[in-house]
């Protein structure tokens, strides 16, 4: 074992109240060559300021076409542990649940195959193995394989689709979250693993208006949870959060955007006019003993969310108000599968679905999936009278 | 031949029998300090949750540790969450302070929960990109460090998102966070001609530039960048690495204030930019840090109980964001790129 990189850079990176990085890699260098290296080149991109991992790299293994990303260093003569060190995916749990002893069968095969180093977890939300050789890809996934991992998404395919924590231990999920995303994960492992779209395409689903993985920010599918009856109120624990001195005109009735929610001190008492609600779970988040969700619960389908690269971040919008979440999900199924035809047919290479919806319009988009314009879909109707007739709809 | 396309484990497989008990049956949860939650379902059953922040970055070892932890006190089970914490689910009430405990000792200080700092999301940068403009681990390293009262007590007004990527394809929802902090590069990509012509598909270098600023040099069987055009954003880079768009002496971090994914209260929003550039600086880069720091302390005095940090520029406006600040405003602030013109003010009512 050659002797640890000296990193005096680094190194004042290991002191501080939030856990180190550098100690994790450092535990690695000990027992591996390729974390000793990793050690010296990052000291190096410390001292350049620049990156030393070149681009890309095309590597695989049997049966997918996914899943592995090439790694490779720009200064393997000085770091030949780094000369291959790629990355590799691999699906989570729902809702990343783990037990130790799956956990740790992993942990043993990475060790053992791999650099041991991890990330806990990807953006996107799978298992990030980082950096092994590229002989070592094959046996890593067939080792992973008997215990019952699987690769994850990359490139232009589905990507691992994630969820939150929802009806596994909170209280807001107005759908499965957990069932939703590991349904809808098995039954499109081929879109999954085999690369044959315009562009990546994702896939996140919460429970609630809170949205906590961030589905309209990151997703090109974006399922909330949400409800259409009325919220419960729960009158005596109201009565008992005003006694503990909670500010319930402060903090519920003046933050209701829609002004839809009064209180009376007399009475103690709090009522909704919930034919204005919008639900946005204001109210809810602050007072979770007094006020629950109505019963009547599905999602809102939203499509196009993604970062600013390329034409600036889009936000992905309401195209399905309400949709019963049942299983086997069928209903969901048969939207994806029309939105990847009409994308997968007229998208241009690295164009995402709302990219191509901005590119050609709503209305092709409706058209191309039988959806009905409604105005849930938009803030407010067009300013500008410039429109399209289709040829049916004007007088020959 | 082993198998292949069987999907991830079943999470029912990974989950303990209380939780199994009551799925979907939870009935309402408390805050009960800012490293520790209750979750108490209708069956008056109760789950605790103890999370703790990680690096993201992590050693199988530093996981087996936190395996035996989760033996020793929650019956084997834990989950992470999308913001790269972890969380330790603990049936027994008498087990939350020695887990705790143990976590302290092992580096891991409890917190993040209710009105604070939770982790910091962020992407690989130096360690494992090729296209990065900062490095990641070591910026989230110490601006935690900086903020990290703000993550073990709560004395923020609400919840602050922070997250960082390291280049402009912004893996993670930083656009969509309270304080954000993004690579930047600012000179055009250096075109590498005879590259070019053996690794490229010079069609889709072309496509790739949203300003148009790239054309096709067909004598060389290359392209030309016209500089005056180029707003660095990496994109030809990503289509063909003999254009490689790094420059130590430019490349810096940019902040983007007052996102969230929430749609409570007011529906979500984008971060919009606050500081066009800070240099980089490692291994600790004060000067980022100094200026995070700012921008989090001002919120946390100025800001209304209840208020995320778009909510409190919402209703102070923008004009007076940057006077509380201190920042400088500049031109590069005014959007010029597609969706403009909708940012521009379009009324006399504003603030001195």
């Amino acid at each position: 074992m050659p002797e640890l990189r000296k990193t005096p850079m680094l190194d004042q990176l290991l002191d501080g109240p939030f856990p180190s990085f550098v100690k994790e890699i450092k535990k690695g260098a000990e027992k591996n060559d390729a974390c000793n290296d990793l050690l010296g080149q990052l000291e190096l991109s410390y001292e350049e300021k620049i990156t030393h991992w070149k681009h890309g790299g095309i590597v695989g293994v049997t049966g997918y076409g996914g899943g592995v990303i090439g790694r490779y260093s720009d200064v393997p003569d000085k770091f030949p542990g780094l000369t291959e060190f790629h990355t590799m995916r691999i699906n989570q749990p729902a809702g990343w649940f783990y037990k130790t002893d799956r956990l740790r069968k992993l942990l043993d095969i990475w060790e053992k195959r791999g650099s041991g180093l991890t990330n806990f977890h990807g953006a996107t939300g799978d298992i990030i193995l980082l950096g092994t050789h590229t002989d070592q890809l094959q046996a890593v996934t067939d080792d992973l394989a008997r215990e019952g991992w699987d690769l994850g998404g990359s490139g232009s395919d589905l990507r691992t689709p994630s969820a939150c924590v929802g009806p596994g231990r909170c209280e807001w999920a107005c759908i499965d979250t957990l069932d939703i995303v590991d349904t809808l994960t098995r039954r499109y492992q081929n879109e999954l693993h085999r690369p044959m779209w315009p562009y990546k395409f994702k896939i996140k689903i919460a429970g609630c208006a809170n949205d906590g993985v961030a589905s309209k920010a990151r997703a090109d599918f974006s399922i909330i949870g949400t409800w259409k009856d009325n919220i419960q109120i729960n009158r005596t624990e109201v009565v008992n959060y005003v006694n503990a001195g909670f500010d319930i005109i402060g903090q519920v009735v003046d933050k209701c955007p829609t002004k839809c929610i009064s209180y009376n001190p007399v009475t103690k008492s709090l009522s909704i006019d919930n034919s204005n609600c919008v639900r946005c779970h204001n109210c809810i988040n602050k007072m979770p003993k007094a006020l629950r969700q109505g019963k009547i619960t599905g999602a809102t389908i939203l499509i196009g969310g993604h970062a600013p690269i390329l034409q600036s971040a889009f936000m992905s919008w309401v195209i399905v108000p309400f949709m019963e979440m049942k299983p086997p999900y069928d209903e969901v199924s048969e939207l994806l599968e029309k939105i990847w035809e009409w994308w997968d047919e007229n998208g241009k290479m690295r164009e995402r679905v709302g990219e191509l919806i901005y590119r050609l319009g709503m209305r092709s988009f409706l058209q191309a999936t039988g959806l009905p314009a409604v105005p849930q879909m938009v803030l407010h109707p067009r300013t500008n009278p410039f429109y399209f007739w289709s040829k049916e709809e004007v007088n020959q | 031949m082993v198998k292949t396309d069987f999907g991830p484990p079943k999470y029912l497989d990974m989950m303990s029998d209380l939780c199994k008990r009551n799925y979907g049956k939870w009935k309402y949860h408390e805050v009960l300090d800012t490293g520790t939650l209750v979750h108490v379902a209708e069956s008056g059953e109760k789950l605790y949750t103890v999370r703790a922040a990680t690096p993201r970055l992590m050693h199988v070892d530093t996981l087996r540790a936190f395996c035996d932890l989760a033996d020793k006190y929650c019956g084997g089970f834990f989950r992470f969450t999308s913001r790269h914490s972890i969380e330790f689910l603990v049936e027994d009430e008498a087990n939350i302070e020695p887990l705790k405990a143990e976590l302290h000792a092992m580096g891991y200080t409890p917190g993040g929960v209710g009105n604070t700092i939770s982790n910091m999301l962020h992407t690989q940068g130096w360690i494992h990109c090729h296209t990065p403009a900062i490095d990641a681990s070591g910026i989230v390293k110490s601006v935690m460090d900086e903020v990290f009262e703000y993550y073990k007590e709560a004395k923020l007004p609400a919840r602050l998102r922070l997250a960082l990527a390291c280049c402009l394809n912004m893996c993670g929802a930083v656009h969509c966070s309270d304080v954000a902090i993004v690579g930047v590069h600012r000179v055009p990509p250096k075109v590498d001609d005879e590259k070019i012509s053996k690794m490229c598909e010079i069609p889709n270098v072309v496509a790739a530039c949203p300003t148009r600023a790239i054309r096709p040099e067909p004598a060389k069987k290359s392209v030309v960048v016209n500089e005056e055009r180029c707003m660095y954003c990496g994109n030809c880079y990503t289509m063909c690495p003999a254009m490689p768009i790094f420059d130590p002496k430019n490349d810096g971090a940019a902040i983007f204030v007052g996102g969230k994914v929430s749609d409570a209260r007011h529906p979500a929003m984008f971060s919009k930019l606050a500081v066009p550039y800070i240099p980089n600086e490692p291994p600790r880069w004060p000067t980022l840090v100094k200026t995070v720091r700012l921008l989090i302390d001002v919120y946390a005095k100025d800001a209304k109980e209840g208020e995320r940090y778009g909510e409190w520029i919402n209703r102070i406006g923008w004009e007076k964001f940057f006077k509380v600040t201190g920042l400088p405003f500049t031109d590069k602030h005014i959007d010029d790129y597609i969706f403009s013109v909708p940012t521009f003010r379009s009324t006399a009512t504003f603030k001195w």
